[in-house]
């Protein structure tokens, strides 16, 4: 025996192949052909527990990670502070290892929570209905915009050019199995025909600033078009939810919200739309129900929509729902509730203004994108254009144990975005701004 | 909570458990300067988040959990999804900082230890499935059979071929029909015969030159293993379209046969499945493609690769798809993944799978 997860003994293997009238387990793969059988397998030899921890210890040592170094990256995946009463839930077995909730009777547990995460997804943004969570929130948008053209019958896509980039690309990989083609605008230009589907907005833009999501409502609705907005959770902390602003279809990247950084993933994408395309939303859904002895249970619902009722003409193939990541997200913001993530929010906002107002100070350095005015404003990422290549400054700063901003010099000249949250003492970013300092032409 | 609380915990809600004023969190006050506030224009005026105490949260959760059945609690002999224990040291590994605490856009050489844990598992992977080349970027197995079919139509459009038919056994998962057509396919079912298997004649017949692939499950969905896969992977390939295999049963065949020794062109895995990872009541989990050296091009970033001088580092094939994710896929399941097969090696992989098929004869 090798695995300490297999039970059998060689004697009850013996036994059950005696009852089931076998010789060997080898005859019960007699269907296989025989020129495929026993290929041989190279791998490295097997580690027992101890050699096991040791040599994942050491893999994971040869990262350097956000704890180890202040890091001002953002874009997409943002580090913030999470209580540690979020883990203590998501890793309980009954969680953690149970399958997916076909069966309501014995999934009550998952059923219920994720009735917690829809109806707080619904709270912080501001919308009817949500589900029950996406793979991440680059290819829940890539869904809303499929989901856009299946109500509105057109066949164009407009995303603002200031959506994140890799984001577009996955609206991009989506829509070209479809061949719909995908017009990119900038805030001021956008124009939409009666061909487009949806106006695509991310709010703070990939940038870092607040768009102006009045006006750019209005375009949508004036071309008769979906406007699909994508925030950032923790901002709706403190700024407007997208239901106030017209938004019929929300989706974001649910990571902030008690999920670690964990290197791009695991994740899970949040999505919300008005009620009335509620069937034509992807993924799963649970509805509030009472059994036949009136007591309040959970289920599954609308799952005419869903791939093992409609096979082909499901609304989409989505049939998990990230739900250990969704959970996090709901004991986060139960454990956040109304106080805690606003001053979360106002934290970031604080901090990030703070550092951008230091680092505006010193020579050669300067915030091409900030102002007072509508769409300069931003929430805990903006950019900075450097007296040096951005390359040269990451480099630079890494050499002093810092991990600084994503290199945007293709969208701004000269432009490092950079990310400050709660995360960030103050001490971390005097010691940025005296680094940066250092940096000159 | 009382028993009777317990007994009729789905009454109540976490908006129902609130109190004004209940906190679960402390928080540290501002230690910069405080920046002037937007204008109030910008600013919502309600937060409405329930207000909970800490060991509120703890019982209400806990409780919750407890009306689960799980792997933990006791047997799950499911068909069509294998089930199995989920080792309790790899939640410990995924946790480890330098991997739960990386961000993904951190420099190349800040990472190497995190690049190199996906090139060795792409590796292992392709060695398990006889494939060539590995992308880990599918989240989920539903997600890497959508990121199969669009490989497909990028292969057959490089070719000059624009075939948008994608046959589907009776038997299938309804994913393997809601992937098609989120790839913008048209998918066609086929019927098995008496013993289950595919029917050799009606697959034949439906076999034209619309046909894209042939999307096969195997062990198929009933759990048996095609006895004509010989044959079907001549015909499918005499016809000029694709043969992908839905790895979701790949637990029995593990060390038996490879993906591609049996004429499959792709396959896709699912790593809460056959590597150990857990389910978690419908995810996180990964579907990771593995593809034959034709397809390889056209696999969806991030592929890692490993340069002797610059170490491990993120690529894009040259004629890629695209990207299926904002970042590098499930990274926190690929450990898991890899420290089972890390712990199992050959013999142990093996011993997997002649027990599960053992165990489900008996």
């Amino acid at each position: 025996m090798y695995s300490p997860y297999v039970p059998n003994t060689d004697a009850d293997r013996r036994a059950m192949l005696g009852r089931i009238g076998v010789a060997s387990v080898d005859a019960l793969f007699d269907d296989i052909p025989a020129h495929c059988r026993n290929p041989g397998l190279t791998l490295p030899p097997p580690l027992s527990e101890p050699e096991l921890v040791r040599e994942l210890t050491q893999m994971a040592a040869r990262n350097r990670s956000v704890v180890e170094m202040p890091c001002f990256l953002g874009a997409g995946a943002y580090r913030h502070f999470i209580p540690s009463v979020v883990d203590h839930m998501v890793r309980q077995g009954a969680f953690a290892t149970a399958y997916t909730p076909y069966q309501p009777e014995i999934s009550q547990g998952t059923l219920q929570s994720i009735f917690e995460f829809q109806s707080l997804v619904c709270e912080l943004t501001g919308m009817d209905v949500a589900n029950a969570g996406m793979y991440d929130g680059a290819s829940a948008l890539a869904e809303a915009c499929l989901m856009a053209v299946r109500i509105t019958g057109r066949e164009r896509l407009a995303l603002l050019s200031t959506v994140n980039p890799s984001y577009q690309r996955v609206v991009r990989t989506y829509a070209e199995g479809h061949a719909l083609p995908v017009d990119v605008m900038t805030p001021d230009e956008a124009a939409l025909s009666e061909k487009h589907a949806c106006l695509v907005v991310q709010q703070p833009n990939f940038l870092g600033y607040l768009e102006d999501v009045a006006a750019l409502d209005r375009r949508a609705h004036d071309a008769g078009a979906l406007y699909v907005v994508v925030p950032e959770p923790i901002s709706l902390g403190m700024f407007r939810p997208p239901g106030e602003y017209g938004a019929d279809i929300v989706v974001a990247e649910g990571q902030p919200l008690g999920n670690p950084l964990s290197f791009g993933g695991p994740y899970v994408g949040l999505f919300a739309a008005r009620q009335q395309f509620v069937r034509q939303m992807p993924g799963r859904l649970v509805g509030r129900t009472k059994d036949v002895e009136g007591k309040t249970g959970y289920v599954l619902t609308l799952q005419t929509r869903e791939q093992h009722i409609r096979r082909e003409r499901a609304t989409s193939n989505i049939c998990t729902n990230e739900q250990l990541c969704a959970l996090a997200a709901t004991v986060y913001l139960c454990a956040m509730g109304k106080q805690g993530l606003r001053k979360v929010a106002e934290l970031c906002y604080h901090k990030a203004h703070y550092a951008a107002e230091r680092i505006a100070a010193l020579p050669g350095y300067s915030l091409p994108l900030a102002g007072t005015q509508t769409g300069r404003q931003f929430f805990q990422e903006f950019v900075v254009r450097c007296p040096r290549p951005p390359r040269e400054v990451n480099a630079a700063l890494l050499e002093r144990g810092i991990i600084g901003g994503l290199d945007v010099s293709e969208l701004v000249e000269g432009g490092m975005l950079l990310c400050v949250t709660e995360t960030n003492s103050r001490e971390e970013i005097d010691a940025l701004v005296d680094a940066l300092r250092g940096i000159r032409a | 909570m009382s028993d009777g609380e317990r007994r009729d915990i789905g009454s109540k809600l976490s908006f129902d458990r609130s109190r004004p004023g209940r906190t679960a969190v402390t928080l540290p006050d501002c230690d910069v300067p405080l920046a002037a506030m937007p204008p109030p224009s910008l600013l919502r005026d309600d937060l409405p988040l329930p207000e909970m105490s800490q060991p509120e949260i703890v019982r209400y959760f806990t409780n919750l959990a407890c009306l689960n059945y799980s792997v933990d609690t006791g047997f799950y002999p499911l068909g069509s999804c294998t089930m199995k224990y989920n080792p309790k040291l790899h939640e410990d590994l995924a946790r480890l900082p330098g991997f739960a605490q990386a961000h993904p856009l951190q420099p190349a050489e800040t990472v190497q230890g995190a690049l190199a844990l996906m090139h060795d598992l792409q590796s292992f992977l392709a060695e398990i499935t006889g494939m060539e080349a590995t992308s880990l970027g599918p989240a989920a197995g539903a997600h890497g059979e959508l990121t199969s079919i669009l490989m497909i139509r990028a292969f057959l459009e490089s070719r000059g071929e624009s075939r948008r038919t994608v046959l589907v056994p009776d038997s299938a998962h309804g994913t393997n029909l809601a992937s098609v057509s989120t790839a913008g396919f048209r998918a066609l079912s086929i019927a098995s015969d008496a013993r289950g298997n595919t029917d050799l004649a009606a697959l034949a017949e439906a076999l034209d030159d619309d046909v894209a692939a042939l999307m096969l499950t195997l062990p198929n969905t009933l759990g048996l293993f095609d006895q004509n896969i010989v044959e079907i992977s001549a015909i499918v390939h005499a016809k000029g379209a694709q043969l992908y295999c839905d790895g979701a049963n790949l637990n029995a065949l593990l060390g038996q046969a490879k993906i591609g020794d049996l004429g499959f062109d792709v396959v896709q895995m699912n790593l809460h499945k056959t590597f150990s990872t857990p389910h978690g009541g419908g995810g996180p989990g990964a579907g990771p493609v593995a593809v034959k050296g034709h397809l390889a091009p056209f696999l969806p970033s991030p592929v890692v690769a490993r340069d002797a001088g610059k170490g491990y580092l993120v690529e894009e094939p040259e004629r890629s798809i695209g990207k299926m994710g904002a970042f590098h896929g499930n990274f926190g399941v690929m450990v898991r993944a890899y420290a089972y097969i890390r712990s199992l090696g050959v013999a142990g992989l093996r011993e997997v799978s002649e027990n599960a098929v053992l165990n489900a004869n008996y």
